[in-house]
């Protein structure tokens, strides 16, 4: 009896132990963002005061506005061009069998572990030549490479587990090409694209390398590059209180998001490394 | 769709390989001469490369073998059946789901030496006598870039295990349960053997990830010779020193050392996998 409470207590220690660990660093981000001037040099744990000058801040000091703006439009295009390739590609490679199949679905396995730098000096003559330096499609454009392997991956293994049987249901009763992907197949994916879509919109707005290479005015800054180039009046004192507002307000929406979706994106992030 | 792989893919990667063996320079790509393998000589010949290296090994072996016994044991507690579950779950996918540049700002603030957190609750805990200058110390610094690669990393990881948790056979830990076995046994006999597969793909996956890092590096600790790695290396030399022939050849052996690590990582699992199905058939 008694073990067995004990056990529970060191179980109940564990899971407070893990949250207090994972939850901590964001919650102490919002605690900072809420204090201003001499207050941000506080350690206590708890708010008091809410102060929303350093969120004030935030954008009367730089383009931050802006910069969201750049990131939605970059994350949003991405998403859409990489549903757009990935939709039908992994229709061809989870139904239609030709030869090089497997080969094909290595080589977008392969280009997954591609390190960003090593396709940087190319990706940035590409980007220049195509007049897109300093510009948001070019950014959009060379997140494919992130975007695209792992969309068409997760997508070809949801669509290989998806019963033929419908689609050969709609196929005798007549379905037209167009019908038979706009109203069976692309309501029967409707879960993988929001997975797949929701985990590229993360992977699009969250990258930094990229960014920061291929954009040079604060005007087209994306979220992340703007926030690691907060600086202060001198260079050794850095606003910790517009950092951590900055911080908080990219990073509030995506936390919802994660939440709400969570049962989807685990699936979509765990179906790519398993099954394949 | 293959051109477009081939467009983002395939023909950057061709010309970051043309570009090590070329003078090429920032502002003038054009203009790029063939110079054979001089780039990978004055390489090779640069302590700061090889720093670069070591730094990059050790932070991949220390953090990746941290995030996997971190994430395994998240992974176990997560698939045992407690009332708050789905809220623990919730909490741990919240380090996952904040940007890299967030999370380093984040702990940069946390680590600070005069005004941080840590520092503090160390200090009233009496753990340490004077502050602690955790990102700015040279042997600190790799410790913390480790630490919150880990914070961050852990929870993919976690969840990784956690599917592949849910996918043992419920029989096996019946028969254990029927004969007696202790809890401890049954872990040691049946989760781990039967975790091998999952364990290797997590494994995989972030050696793969840590060997690239760059963004929290850049972030936390800059371009400090005693924290960067051979991605922040690569980067300097293409951008702050626009010497883009040196710099693509430290991305080109990155990208074969990496590729390297995966088909004998690959070869050594499969080997061992095969081995194992052949014996159970």
């Amino acid at each position: 009896m008694i073990g067995r409470v004990l056990r529970r207590i060191a179980f109940a220690t564990v899971v407070a132990a893990i949250v207090v660990y994972a939850v901590f660093p964001f919650y102490w981000a919002i605690v900072t963002s809420f204090r201003s001037g001499q207050a941000i040099f506080s350690t206590a744990l708890i708010p008091g005061r809410i102060d929303l000058a350093n969120y004030a801040a935030v954008f009367t000091e730089q383009p931050f506005g802006r910069n969201i703006l750049n990131s939605l439009v970059v994350a949003t295009v991405t998403v859409a061009l990489s549903l757009l390739l990935a939709v039908p590609a992994s229709y061809a490679l989870g139904r239609v069998a030709f030869r090089g199949r497997s080969v094909l679905l290595f080589a977008f396995l392969a280009v997954s572990m591609f390190p960003q730098i090593a396709v940087l000096s190319g990706m940035f003559e590409i980007i220049q030549r195509l007049g897109l330096y300093n510009r948001l499609l070019g950014l959009s454009l060379s997140y494919l490479l992130l975007t695209l392997p792992f969309t068409v991956w997760v997508l070809t293994a949801f669509m290989r587990d998806l019963p033929r049987e419908i689609e050969e249901a709609a196929v005798v009763d007549g379905a037209s090409p167009f019908v038979l992907i706009w109203r069976v197949l692309l309501p029967l994916m409707a879960p993988a694209i929001v997975a797949t879509g929701l985990l590229a919109f993360i992977a699009a707005w969250n990258e930094f390398l990229f960014a920061l290479t291929f954009t040079l005015s604060s005007e087209t800054r994306t979220v992340p590059v703007a926030i690691a180039l907060i600086s202060g009046a001198t260079g050794y004192e850095l606003p910790w209180g517009n950092i951590m507002a900055a911080s908080v307000i990219v990073t509030v929406p995506l936390v919802v998001l994660v939440l709400i979706f969570q049962r989807r994106i685990v699936a979509g992030l765990t179906a790519g490394a398993i099954k394949g | 769709m293959l051109a477009v792989l081939a467009t983002v893919a395939l023909w950057p990667l061709a010309r970051t390989i043309w570009f090590s063996l070329t003078d090429a320079t920032l502002f003038d790509l054009g203009a790029a001469a063939y110079v054979g393998l001089d780039n990978f000589a004055a390489l090779l010949a640069d302590p700061d490369w090889w720093r670069a290296v070591v730094n990059t090994l050790v932070f991949t072996a220390v953090s990746v073998t941290l995030e996997v016994c971190l994430g395994f044991a998240i992974a176990l507690t997560l698939n045992a059946q407690f009332p708050a579950r789905g809220a623990l779950r919730a909490a741990v996918l919240i380090p996952w789901a904040i940007p890299t540049v967030v999370s380093a700002k984040m702990w940069a603030w946390m680590l600070q030496d005069v005004y941080g957190v840590v520092n503090a609750v160390l200090l009233q805990l009496g753990v340490i006598g004077a502050p602690i200058a955790w990102t700015a110390s040279p042997d600190l610094a790799m410790a913390a870039l480790i630490a919150v690669d880990v914070w961050k990393t852990t929870p993919f990881v976690a969840l990784l295990l956690l599917a592949g948790l849910q996918m043992l056979p419920a029989d096996c830990y019946e028969a254990a349960r029927v004969d007696g076995v202790p809890a401890l046994t049954q872990f040691f006999r049946i989760t781990l053997p039967l975790m091998k597969p999952a364990l290797a793909v997590a494994v995989i996956f972030r050696i793969l990830d840590a060997m690239r890092i760059f963004d929290l590096v850049y972030v936390l600790t800059g371009n400090t010779p005693q924290t960067m790695t051979m991605a922040v290396y690569a980067r300097q030399q293409l951008i702050d020193f626009q010497d883009f022939g040196r710099g693509s050849a430290a991305a080109t052996l990155l990208f074969l050392i990496i590729a390297l690590i995966t088909v004998i990582y690959m070869m050594a699992v499969r080997l061992r996998l095969s081995g194992r199905s052949e014996l159970a058939g």
